[in-house]
């Protein structure tokens, strides 16, 4: 089967720190991935390579078949680790704006969403509160009808009954051959909603794994693992 | 459904064991048609394709079945439910002798203290 994103010897340098070094990762579709690690591993750098941000500085990285470029970030829906929303538009006019860029947004999908968080189609993106600008921003993403989803923190603060709500959001709404990498490093939040982990340790991949291996393997938790292999 | 996840499990087993004992207590009745696997997913939290998994071994053990195009259901064979429900109470009760074993009591105590913890009311159903 073709995978969706494949990385060979991938290295990343930031003059004297190797931010990411001989990294080999295979992910098939129809697959959520977690991409985990603590602060500094690797993680955000992985995922601006996957999406044309930053450059390898050696191996090679394909995402759905290409390079990154024009024709990945058509199948690709990146959610950034900020925000990257135009501020000064409504929601109206931000599904234009989404709708005139990518061919695969799904406008309804996208309405019903909005729909259900009450929020109203002329609400202007400066006066929400940050949890609901969050929420927006992956509606906008989850709304694409893309092969990967690339999803850099989506989850990290906010509070717990939003966190469900994302989560409710991700597992409801890509499709049934696409596949989900989303990178965090609040794990129990996270691990039940995953078929598989990888573990990026400064810059490496430690670990890639099934949840349901890990625990009948080690009887416990993904997160009670990362706890061990990344005790400081 | 209410679910809970422990952390030291497969969260597969869980599922399986989870929709069994909805079954076998009747909070999903014979014959009912299954929440869409998508949504029981995310009902539950847990991912899709681990809930798949789940509901093809309940297929397997005969729990539950699909019918082409319009879903998946229930049993209606109240047999295999039964089974399944003397199975699970099998093993609580081994689970339950085992920890009176190791506290040290005999198989004559342990009828006597179940008894009395079992008190019944005058239409026979456990207190």
């Amino acid at each position: 089967m073709e995978t969706y994103f494949e990385c060979k010897s991938l290295g990343k340098r930031f003059g004297n720190v190797q931010a990411l070094d001989e990294v080999n990762i295979s992910i098939m579709p129809g697959r959520v991935i977690g991409l985990l690690g603590p602060n500094g591993s690797g993680k955000t750098t992985l995922i601006k390579l996957a999406n044309g941000l930053l450059t390898p500085s050696s191996g090679e990285i394909s995402v759905c078949g290409f390079k990154p470029g024009k024709e990945s970030k058509a199948l690709v829906s990146y959610l950034p680790d900020r925000p990257c929303l135009p501020d000064w538009m409504n929601t109206r006019q931000l599904m234009d704006f989404y709708q005139d860029f990518y061919a695969d947004f799904d406008r309804s999908r996208a309405e019903e969403m909005l729909s259900r968080l009450s929020i109203p189609d002329r609400r202007i993106i400066r006066q929400m509160s940050k949890g609901t600008r969050e929420k927006v921003q992956l509606i906008m993403v989850m709304s694409r009808r893309a092969k990967l989803y690339l999803l850099d923190e989506p989850i990290g603060g906010v509070d717990p009954a939003t966190r469900d709500y994302i989560l409710d959001t991700i597992i409801r709404n890509y499709d049934e051959n696409a596949s989900v990498v989303i990178s965090t490093h609040l794990i129990s939040d996270v691990e039940n909603a995953l078929d598989e982990v990888i573990f990026l340790k400064e810059g490496h991949v430690n670990m890639q794994a099934s949840v349901d291996d890990i625990r009948e393997q080690y009887g416990k938790s993904v997160d009670a693992l990362f706890r061990e292999v990344f005790k400081c | 459904m209410e679910w809970h996840f422990n952390n030291d499990m497969p969260i597969y087993t869980q599922l399986v064991y989870q929709i069994k004992f909805a079954i076998v207590s009747g909070q999903l009745r014979p014959g009912e048609r299954m929440t869409a696997v998508r949504d029981l997913a995310a009902e539950a939290g847990v991912n899709p394709n681990t809930m798949q998994r789940a509901l093809q071994q309940l297929e397997r053990d005969g729990l539950v079945y699909t019918q082409r195009s319009s879903g998946r259901f229930v049993t209606e064979d109240t047999c295999i439910i039964d089974e399944a429900k003397k199975a699970l109470a099998k093993q609580y009760i081994d689970q339950f002798i085992d920890s009176m074993k190791n506290l040290g009591y005999t198989r004559e105590e342990i009828m006597e203290l179940l008894k009395g913890s079992c008190e019944e009311d005058k239409n026979g159903n456990i207190l």
